[in-house]
């Protein structure tokens, strides 16, 4: 399993989102997994990675949370809904460990 | 540069969303003003709004007046636009001027860093609070506390206790 947390400096979630991050992996007993971290600096970097916001977490390359159509490409801090529907600037922690655990499955499977 | 503790809070006048100007000195007589940078598109603004538009309802009584403000670079960011900061009131409830500083001066004055920063200024202007609205912007039973106390410490002419904290968000998209 590959998983990628892409950020920008402009937010300060970065940290937060990396400690859900490994905690979660933790819970699965996926410690072992790396969290490969890729900081976007420019909207050139931005483009390039079809960056929507900071943090975006991409496992196997895909985005925990795909970006709705309104979100705008470039150097920005990504808007999150957690399952009550209140807004966050990182993912739901229940959203992030089911996406974890889907991938860990599919890497059983195949 | 920003202002500090006990400094006069530096004078403007903008535009509010219904295309009224607001300034400073139109709040002579208000025993304090809130002055918070906020916009449309930080997580950590959006987390706060509630905290801090039910902050404007709870002291409208007392004369406390709340002017939030959107610096934003919305040529960039177009979600930050005066059309966008408009769209949005008309959608929301906002008990409170939202204010656009188009040309970044008043932000850059005030020494404003990030979405959302409060700014509290007593009766004559003078800074008292500076910082973030409360402790986490992931638990909105903090009410907007700290913001509250300072607020509260203001109207009973005392000195703030807690003057400064760090603000929290995403920083303020300057123009390049």
């Amino acid at each position: 399993m590959n998983v990628e947390l892409l950020w920008w400096e402009g937010c300060p979630s970065t940290e937060r989102a990396l400690e859900e991050v490994r905690e979660a992996l933790s819970e699965l007993g996926l410690s072992h997994v790396e969290v490969h971290t890729r900081e976007i600096l420019t909207d050139g970097d931005a483009r390039e990675a079809g960056f929507v916001g900071s943090p975006t977490i991409l496992i196997d390359g895909v985005d925990l949370v795909p970006a709705a159509a309104e979100e705008h490409i470039g150097l920005s801090c990504r808007v999150y809904r957690r399952r009550d529907g209140r807004v966050s600037p990182i993912p739901d922690p229940d959203d992030l460990r089911e996406a974890l655990q889907r991938a860990a499955e599919r890497a059983e499977v195949n | 540069m920003a202002i500090s503790i006990g400094a006069e809070a530096p004078e403007f006048s903008l535009l509010d969303t219904e295309g009224r100007r607001w300034s400073v000195a139109d709040y002579d007589g208000a025993p304090a003003t809130v002055v918070v940078f906020t916009c449309n598109h930080c997580p950590y603004a959006l987390a706060w709004q509630d905290r801090i538009a039910q902050v404007a309802r709870d002291y409208a009584a007392r004369g406390v007046r709340v002017l939030a403000i959107n610096a934003n670079d919305a040529e960039r960011y177009p979600r930050d636009s005066y059309q966008a900061m408009k769209d949005r009131v008309a959608r929301e409830d906002w008990p409170m001027p939202y204010l656009h500083d188009a040309t970044q001066e008043v932000a850059r004055e005030y020494g404003a860093k990030v979405t959302p920063d409060v700014f509290v200024l007593d009766a004559q202007g003078r800074l008292r609070y500076r910082g973030a609205p409360d402790a986490d912007y992931d638990k909105p039973q903090e009410r907007a506390s700290w913001l509250r106390d300072a607020i509260d410490e203001v109207l009973a002419g005392a000195i703030v206790s807690r003057p400064e904290t760090k603000p929290v968000g995403c920083s303020i998209k300057w123009k390049q």
